[in-house]
């Protein structure tokens, strides 16, 4: 799970990582009495989940309340289009409103879960502040990393070691050992996959400052953290995955025609491949998972035929712990309730494959079945009008 | 012959009183698989269909001699669950549960190597040795004993597979789902060299997905060590960057993780890799008979 700047940076106060003073606001008004009060220079920051934010002009200095001013009017409410957030953009409803630092230095710092290692990675870099994921390619050298043991955790002399490596003055290096271990107790306590600064500022005083923040939250472990659960920001996500995950359907939107319901996340993953490789595409990845009711697959049926751009839905079912005769119930259900306008093809194959395909073929409804995911494909072609 | 489990293997249901164990310790015993013990803390001394239940797992071990264990317990007791049944002296456990955090396994997985226990999993729908043992949630009568062996990140996927073997008459020796997560026990890899030393197995199909670099090692191997012909589909050729694909592993980051990526580095090995997900029996056929 993703979050905003702002909630990141209210975690890290909470264990002593510093970042400048701040306040959100939602109207330009408030976002001129939270910069009145802070003092100025201050920057006004548009809160979305994407970065490279400052290219899209979703980042300003503002030296006074005209500034603010102008600098809130402009961002609020717009569609911020960053190299991260694809053309369609984000839409800014919340700003941060925070002190200006005084910044001598900038650099990078992140934590990951290294699955190559099987182990948290810590990496950082003199080079911050601009695109770290280029300077990875071009000269992976220039990322310094420590390797955390799972046993022992991050040792003190590693992270200090790693400071120390960026060329910092001993007393730099010291406070940026300390900001690490801090950041890593964060990323241990709250079950953290990703954790980046960029940038970490080392200011004129040689502190450690954290300018920016970004954390993604393990979605496995927040049933121990529900307070974290509380940080999800509905608006940032596709209203049709919003709708998917309310009733534990894994929908994630794509660009193509072929609107696809399958069970199991890689099989759902092969359909869409099986789709492209007859030269049609897929509109979307859709796993109903192996629990799915006859409820959760009408509303999946519901949620394709609601997408303007499906012209064919492809239902794809290998029955184990899910029946094909529950998966047959639901889209007839789903099919009588809804007017379906587009060919539907199913292929089911498992566990009570006949009679789920006796209450699809006794449903009266025209649904075209396949029997095995050759003849699908070339169905699904069809009904899009492509040749295979 | 097979791997990891067949006829000696005695099974131990951590989790055996839920309604998920209950249902499918019925299945697993209604295949053949030899069902001994079942833990749930609390419920000693009751049995489920016959099999007794104990409170612990070494207790459970030390009364039947129980030697692999299969885990139907919520994610957040599964950790748990899997340490103690290392502690107890299984020696193979299948964690099913999806939902376990990556930070517990991490430790996990650098524990069981310590000791040299197996796990499948978690995120798994575990193992079979066709007319043998089954260790899972799989549907058994789409099997068929035979002599390929299957690796798969994958459920569903790997039924369609083997539903495709079973059609064109051939059988399997044993099939692993090695679990979706992105930290996990038996690797691509080890599993890879077990089917090599296992005279039954006359080939190998790995199924991948995108995300990680297992089957970029996975390669490595067969490329040092498999004399078997190996034939492979890779999922996700279609997906997205950034987005994960239901599975915790099934993401691309970085521009790492890429199906283009693992497809080249199996074919640079001179595996088949299937393009559709329709002809990997088909493709398996072909490279037994060359």
């Amino acid at each position: 799970m993703r979050i905003h700047e702002y909630q990141a940076k209210q975690l890290f106060a909470k264990y002593g990582i510093p970042v400048s003073a701040s306040n959100t606001a939602s109207t330009v008004d408030e976002a001129v009495s939270s910069a009145n009060a802070l003092g100025y220079p201050v920057v006004v920051k548009a809160q979305i989940h994407a970065g490279g934010r400052g290219k899209g002009g979703g980042i300003e200095l503002a030296k006074s309340a005209s500034q603010v001013r102008d600098a809130a009017t402009r961002m609020l409410g717009m569609t911020l289009v960053t190299p991260q957030t694809g053309s369609g953009g984000r839409i800014v409803r919340l700003l941060l409103i925070e002190s200006a630092a005084d910044i001598a230095q900038e650099l990078y710092l992140g934590m990951a879960i290294d699955r190559g290692n099987r182990a948290i990675t810590v990496m950082a870099s003199r080079a911050g502040g601009v695109d770290i994921e280029e300077t990875a390619l071009r000269d992976p050298d220039a990322i310094l990393k420590e390797i955390v043991d799972p046993f022992l955790g991050l040792r003190p002399f590693q992270a200090f070691r790693l400071a120390h490596r960026l060329g910092l003055p001993i007393k730099t290096a010291r406070g940026v050992a300390k900001f690490i271990q801090s950041l890593y107790r964060l990323f241990c306590e709250q079950d953290c996959v990703l954790a980046e600064i960029n940038p970490l500022a080392i200011t004129s005083d040689g502190d450690p400052l954290a300018i920016d923040a970004k954390l993604n939250l393990d979605d496995n472990g927040l049933f121990r953290h529900p307070d974290l659960r509380d940080l999800r920001d509905l608006n940032e996500e596709d209203p049709l995955e919003v709708e998917a995950t309310a009733v534990n359907l894994n929908y994630i939107k794509l660009d193509g025609t072929v609107g696809c319901l399958v069970n199991g996340a890689g099989l759902a993953m092969a359909t869409m491949d099986l789709i492209k490789h007859v030269g049609a595409s897929p509109a979307n990845f859709l796993d109903v998972g192996g629990g799915a009711t006859a409820e959760m697959i009408e509303k999946g049926v519901q949620i394709l035929i609601g997408d303007p751009d499906v012209k064919a839905v492809f239902i794809n079912i290998f029955g184990g712990i899910l029946r094909c005769d529950v998966l047959a119930e639901g889209v007839v259900a789903a099919a009588k309730k809804l007017s379906i306008l587009v060919p539907v093809i199913v292929r089911l194959e498992g566990t009570n494959v006949e009679q789920g395909r006796r209450i699809l073929n006794e449903s009266g409804l025209s649904f075209r079945t396949a029997s095995s995911l050759g003849e699908a494909a070339v169905m699904v072609a069809a009904a899009v009008g492509v040749t295979s | 012959m097979s791997i990891l489990v067949g006829n000696d293997t005695r099974v131990l249901v951590q989790g055996i009183t839920g309604n998920e164990g209950q249902f499918h310790t019925r299945q697993m015993r209604d295949y053949g698989t030899k069902i001994v013990a079942g833990v749930t803390p609390g419920k000693g001394g009751q049995d489920v269909d016959g099999t007794p239940v104990f409170d612990t797992v070494s207790e459970g071990v030390a009364q039947t001699g129980a030697n692999a264990s299969i885990i139907f317990v919520p994610p957040a007791f599964s950790a748990d669950a899997i340490l103690e049944a290392a502690e107890a002296g299984i020696e193979l456990i299948v964690c099913l549960t999806e939902g376990i955090p990556v930070n517990d396994m991490l430790a996990i997985r650098k524990h069981l190597d310590s000791v040299g226990i197996k796990l499948i999993g978690p995120n798994t729908p575990g193992l079979i040795s066709p007319g043998k043992c089954k260790l899972g949630v799989m549907a058994g009568y789409i099997h068929q004993p035979g002599h390929i062996g299957i690796i798969s990140r994958s459920g569903t996927l790997t039924y369609e597979v083997v539903h495709q073997l079973t059609s064109l008459g051939i059988g399997q020796s044993t099939c692993v789902g090695i679990g979706g997560d992105q930290i996990i026990g038996l690797s691509f890899s080890d599993l890879l060299l077990l089917f090599e030393q296992d005279p039954d197995t006359k080939g190998i199909i790995l199924i991948g997905e995108i995300g990680g670099s297992a089957e970029e090692e996975a390669a490595q191997v067969i490329a040092d060590h498999i004399s078997k012909p190996v034939v492979a589909f890779i999922a996700g050729q279609t997906a997205p960057p950034g987005r994960r694909m239901g599975h915790a592993g099934a993401i691309i980051s970085g521009g790492s993780g890429t199906a283009a990526a693992k497809i080249e580095a199996l074919q640079s090995t001179g595996v088949g890799v299937a393009e559709s997900p329709a002809h990997i029996g088909e493709l398996m056929a072909e490279s037994l008979i060359r």
